[in-house]
C-alpha cells in the first residue's frame, strides 16, 4: 500500500512519520487526500484535505437557468446520480409550489430506490475490496450492472442520467423492456445479497477488520452532523423517507434498519438490510405503475415545463411558451427554500435563494458525506493505518459531492 | 410553545425578524446574540446542525447573510437561522456546540471571506492556501479572473495553433 504514497519524515515531530494517503491512491475513491501522522502503524493524527475535485458547482449554478442545473447535479454523487436529480427537482418544485404528476412520482421513487441499491452495492463491494475480500465485489457488481442497464433504459444514460425535469421527468420508462428486466432483478438481487452475506457476515477476518472500527455514539454522530446509514448504524432510526416523507414515501411499506455501535460492521449490516427494504419498495412501485396505467410524466403547466414538440411545431401558443421558457426561463417567486431528500448516503439538501430571475441568486448543495468525512480524525485517532481504509470505505465518501 | 416564543421569553429582542415561506421557518438574529440563540435552541431540541452557508448581497448593508439550518430530531421541525454579517466582521464559531460546524465554517471563510472566532483549525478548505479572492462573492468573476479563460483576450495559444494549422 505504501508504494503509491509519498513518505517523508517530519523533523518537527521526531519519531512520527507523515504519510500522504492520496490524492491519487486506489483506495481513496476519487481524489481525497489524508495527511496521516504515524507512529509505527498507529495513527496519531489524520487530517483530511479536500478540494481536489472542486468544480465550483454553486458558482456555476448562479449563471445557469434552473433547468440547466440538472446535469450538474448528476456529477455530485455519481454512484447514484438519479437521486440527486430527484432531490434537485423537488427543491425547485417546492420553490414553485407545484407537484409532479402521480405517475412521475412513482417512477421517481422507483429509480431512486434502484440507485440506492446500486450505491450501497458499490459502497459495500469496494469497502470489502479495500480490506482484501475481493469475491463478494464480483457478486455485487453483477447486480449493479443490471441496475445500470435499467437506468440506461429509463434515462438513456448509465451514469449521468439527468432524468428529472422541473415538474416531472424527461420521459416515461419503456415498460416493455424495463419491467421484465426489473422483475429479473427482484429475483436475482436478493440471491446475490445472500451470497455476499454468506461471504462476509460471519467471516472471522471480515469481523476482525470491521468490528469496533470507527465506533461512534449517537451523541457524537449528531454533533458531527451525521445523517443516513452512518447515523442509523449508531442506533438512531432517523430516515427522512419516514420522518419527513416526500414523494408519498409514507404510503410505502418498509422498515428502517438500525445498528448499535456505529462501527464499520454495523454500517455494513445497515446498508445490507436497506438494500432488501429498497427491493420491497421497487416491487411496490412496479405494482403501482400497473394500477396507475399510462399517463403524463411531466406537469402540463407550460409556464414551468416545455410543451411537447408536436405542439411546438403546430401551435402558435405552444411555440410561444417554448420560446419564453428557453429565453427567459421560468417565472420564479422571490424567496428561499431548503429541501432535503434521503439520498443513499444521508440527507442531500438543496438551499435555493431566488430573486425572481432566470437563474438562482444562490444555490447551495448540502452533501451528506461532507460532515461525515470531517469527523475522520476523531474516529481513527490511535487506531492502525489499516483501519483508516476500512473506515474510509464505510463512510462512503464520494469526492464529487464532497468538493462540488 | 413555539421555538420563537421560547427564544423571545429567554432572550428578548434577539429575533429581529422571522418569516415562514413554503413551510421553512426562518428567524433573523444579530451576530452578537447568535451563539446564545444556538445554545438555547440546542436545549429546545434543535440538536442536528444540518447545514451552514452564506449568501452575498453586495448592494446591502450589512453585506452577508450567514444561513444555518437546524433540525429537531424528535419533533422533525426544521429551523433556519439567518445572521446578517458586515464585511470584515468576525463571527463567533459554533464548533464548541456543534463539532460538524468545523468544515462548514472553513468553507464559508474560503468562499466568502467571513472569519470565525474560536475555530480550532481555521484555514481555507477547498481552495489552496494562497488563493486570491473569495469565489462565491458576487464580485468574483465566473471565469476566476483567469486570462486563460477570458474570451475577450482569447486563448494564449490560439494564434500559434492557427499558424500550425496553416
Amino acid at each position: 500500500m505504501l508504494l503509491n504514497t509519498s513518505i517523508e519524515s517530519d523533523p518537527a515531530h521526531s519519531g512520527q512519520m507523515i504519510v500522504n494517503l492520496g490524492p491519487s491512491h486506489p483506495a481513496t475513491h476519487g481524489t481525497l487526500r489524508i495527511i496521516l501522522s504515524l507512529e509505527g502503524e498507529n495513527v496519531i493524527n489524520a487530517e483530511p484535505e479536500i478540494g481536489y475535485l472542486h468544480r465550483g458547482v454553486e458558482k456555476l449554478g448562479e449563471s445557469l437557468s434552473y433547468a440547466q442545473f440538472v446535469p450538474l447535479t448528476d456529477r455530485l454523487n455519481y454512484c447514484s446520480s438519479i437521486m440527486n436529480n430527484v432531490g434537485y427537482a423537488l427543491a425547485v418544485e417546492k420553490l414553485l409550489n407545484i407537484q409532479d404528476p402521480p405517475r412521475s412520482r412513482v417512477i421517481r421513487v422507483l429509480v431512486s430506490e434502484l440507485a440506492r441499491i446500486a450505491d450501497h452495492l458499490v459502497c459495500i463491494g469496494i469497502n470489502a475490496v479495500d480490506i482484501g475480500a475481493f469475491s463478494s465485489y464480483l457478486y455485487l457488481f453483477h447486480e449493479r450492472e443490471t441496475i445500470y442497464d435499467l437506468l440506461e433504459m429509463a434515462a438513456g444514460q448509465r451514469l449521468h442520467t439527468s432524468f428529472t425535469r422541473i415538474g416531472g421527468l424527461f420521459r416515461d420508462i419503456p415498460e416493455k423492456e424495463f419491467i421484465p428486466l426489473c422483475n429479473k432483478l427482484l429475483e436475482t438481487c436478493p440471491r446475490s445479497i445472500d451470497e455476499m452475506e454468506r461471504l462476509l457476515t460471519r467471516n472471522p477476518i471480515w469481523s476482525d477488520r470491521t468490528k469496533d472500527v470507527g465506533a461512534f455514539t449517537v451523541e457524537q454522530a449528531i454533533s458531527w452532523g451525521y445523517t443516513g446509514p452512518c447515523l442509523r448504524a449508531c442506533g438512531l432510526p432517523h430516515d427522512l423517507r419516514k420522518a419527513q416523507p416526500y414523494l408519498d414515501y409514507e404510503t410505502y411499506d418498509f422498515d428502517i434498519p438500525v445498528g448499535t455501535s456505529g462501527d464499520v460492521y454495523d454500517r455494513y449490516l445497515v446498508r445490507t438490510e436497506e438494500m432488501r427494504q429498497s427491493l420491497l419498495i421497487v416491487k411496490e412501485c412496479l405494482k403501482r405503475l400497473k394500477e396507475i396505467g399510462q399517463g403524463p410524466v411531466l406537469i402540463e403547466n407550460y409556464k414551468v415545463a416545455l410543451p411537447p414538440k408536436e405542439k411546438v411545431y403546430s401551435r402558435a401558443e405552444s411555440l410561444m411558451h417554448h420560446f419564453k421558457l428557453i429565453m427567459h426561463g421560468i417565472e420564479m417567486p422571490i424567496g428561499e427554500v431548503y429541501s432535503a431528500t434521503e439520498a443513499a448516503n444521508g440527507e442531500l439538501g438543496f438551499y435555493i435563494v431566488s430573486d425572481g430571475n432566470k437563474s438562482p441568486y444562490r444555490i447551495h448543495v448540502r452533501p451528506p458525506c461532507y460532515p461525515i468525512f470531517s469527523s475522520l480524525d476523531e474516529k481513527i485517532k490511535g487506531r492502525l493505518i489499516a483501519d483508516v481504509l476500512a473506515e474510509l470505505g464505510a463512510m462512503n465518501v464520494i469526492a464529487g459531492e464532497l468538493d462540488r | 410553545m413555539s421555538v420563537i416564543e421560547s427564544i423571545n421569553s429567554a432572550l428578548p429582542n434577539a429575533i429581529t425578524d422571522h418569516h415562514n415561506f413554503r413551510g421553512d421557518l426562518t428567524i433573523v438574529v444579530g451576530a452578537n446574540l447568535y451563539p446564545d440563540v444556538v445554545k438555547l435552541i440546542f436545549n429546545e431540541g434543535f440538536q442536528l446542525m444540518v447545514d451552514l452557508t452564506a449568501v452575498d448581497w453586495p448592494q446591502r448593508v450589512p453585506r452577508f447573510d450567514l444561513v444555518i439550518h437546524f433540525q429537531n430530531l424528535v419533533s422533525q421541525e426544521r429551523l433556519r437561522v439567518k445572521v446578517p454579517i458586515a464585511e470584515g466582521q468576525t463571527v463567533p464559531s459554533l464548533t464548541s456546540i456543534h463539532k460538524g460546524a468545523d468544515w462548514f465554517e472553513r468553507e464559508v471563510f474560503d468562499m466568502f471571506g467571513i472569519s470565525f472566532d474560536g475555530h480550532p483549525n481555521f484555514k481555507r478548505l477547498m481552495m489552496w492556501g494562497d488563493f486570491d479572492g473569495y469565489p462565491l462573492r458576487k464580485d468574483f468573476p465566473l471565469n476566476g479572473g483567469d486570462s486563460w479563460c477570458n474570451s475577450d483576450i482569447g486563448m494564449p495559444y490560439a494564434n500559434s495553433a492557427k499558424s500550425l494549422a496553416e
